[in-house]
């Protein structure tokens, strides 16, 4: 797939667009177990929900 | 499950436990569709390979703005309809919204210095398009700075309304002034400009694009239903341990 004598900018576009995606999803996965570590931590200490539902258990 | 029912947090991360990876599943799939169609593409006539940069840089900027209409509506969530999760919904955006508003500056840039002969220019369409990055920034600077979410909650619903003046500035920016942007060439009177060799990579990389926010989107708002959780879980310990 030749890209002409812009390759440099098509390339550093989607390199761009692959990277900031990719930093975004890590963000995202990172902070949620980064939470439910938080909240496990805290029911292990004996801090419940006035519910009594586990914090990170779904229904 | 209807609507009423999403009000409840509990429900609402149990649907995302659910749907999550079929979203996740359908925007992996239809991106390398969008991908493999974009590479295949042909160059254009007057623009060469660099056509390719559209097939990254008009979804990041229709997303720039669809991501504040997100948050708008939300905000009217919060405001008039006091729904439990809807500044849930503006807050996990608003980092989002930013980082497609970033690759649409920044691609638009790489775009224009080979078309355009420059990075950049103080014409309408960049700048309410660099207004909007900075006012992404602003709201989550406000979210950070206000410690109650609820208050948070609503002074960031009045501002995302307030800024949403600047969406059909956004738009028709490229007819209400000269500018160097080209204007409007899918979403127009008289239907696209575009050639089908270009329109259908195009639209397939926008939907893949959409696919991609609504992924992030209801993940996010997952997080920060934990993190209220994991706030309210901090004070009710805080408050035993007073007592």
């Amino acid at each position: 797939m030749p890209l002409g004598p812009y390759a440099s900018f098509i390339v550093s576009a989607y390199s761009l667009v692959a990277l900031v995606v990719t930093l975004l999803i890590g963000w995202i996965v990172l902070d949620y177990r980064n939470q439910t570590q938080r909240l496990r931590a805290l029911e292990e200490s004996g801090v419940v929900r006035r519910s009594g539902r586990g914090a990170v258990d779904m229904p | 499950m209807s609507l009423i029912d999403l009000a409840n947090p509990t429900k609402f991360l149990a649907l995302t436990a659910r749907i999550l990876p079929w979203l996740a599943a359908a925007t992996a799939i239809l991106l390398a569709i969008g991908l493999y169609q974009s590479a295949a593409a042909f160059d254009d006539y007057h623009q060469g390979a660099t056509v390719k940069i559209m097939f990254i840089h008009v979804p990041n900027a229709w997303l720039s703005m669809f991501v504040w209409g997100v948050m708008s509506l939300a905000s009217l969530g919060t405001l008039v309809w006091r729904h439990p999760l809807a500044d849930v919904a503006a807050k996990a955006a608003a980092p989002i919204g930013a980082a497609f508003t970033f690759l649409a500056l920044v691609t638009g840039s790489l775009w224009g210095r080979p078309m355009w002969g420059t990075y950049w220019e103080w014409d309408a369409r960049l700048t309410s398009v660099l207004i909007l990055f900075l006012m992404y920034l602003g709201l989550m600077a406000l979210w950070r700075a206000v410690e109650d979410p609820s208050r948070a909650a609503r002074a960031a619903a009045v501002l995302t309304l307030v800024g949403a003046i600047n969406l059909p500035i956004i738009k028709f920016s490229v007819d209400w002034w000269n500018t160097l942007h080209q204007p409007a060439s899918v979403f127009r009177m008289g239907g696209p400009t575009l050639d089908r060799a270009f329109l259908i990579p195009l639209l397939v990389m926008a939907i893949a694009f959409t696919l991609l926010f609504v992924t992030l989107h209801l993940a996010a708002m997952r997080n920060e239903i934990l993190r209220r959780r994991v706030r309210s879980l901090q004070m009710m310990q805080a408050s035993q341990k007073a007592a």
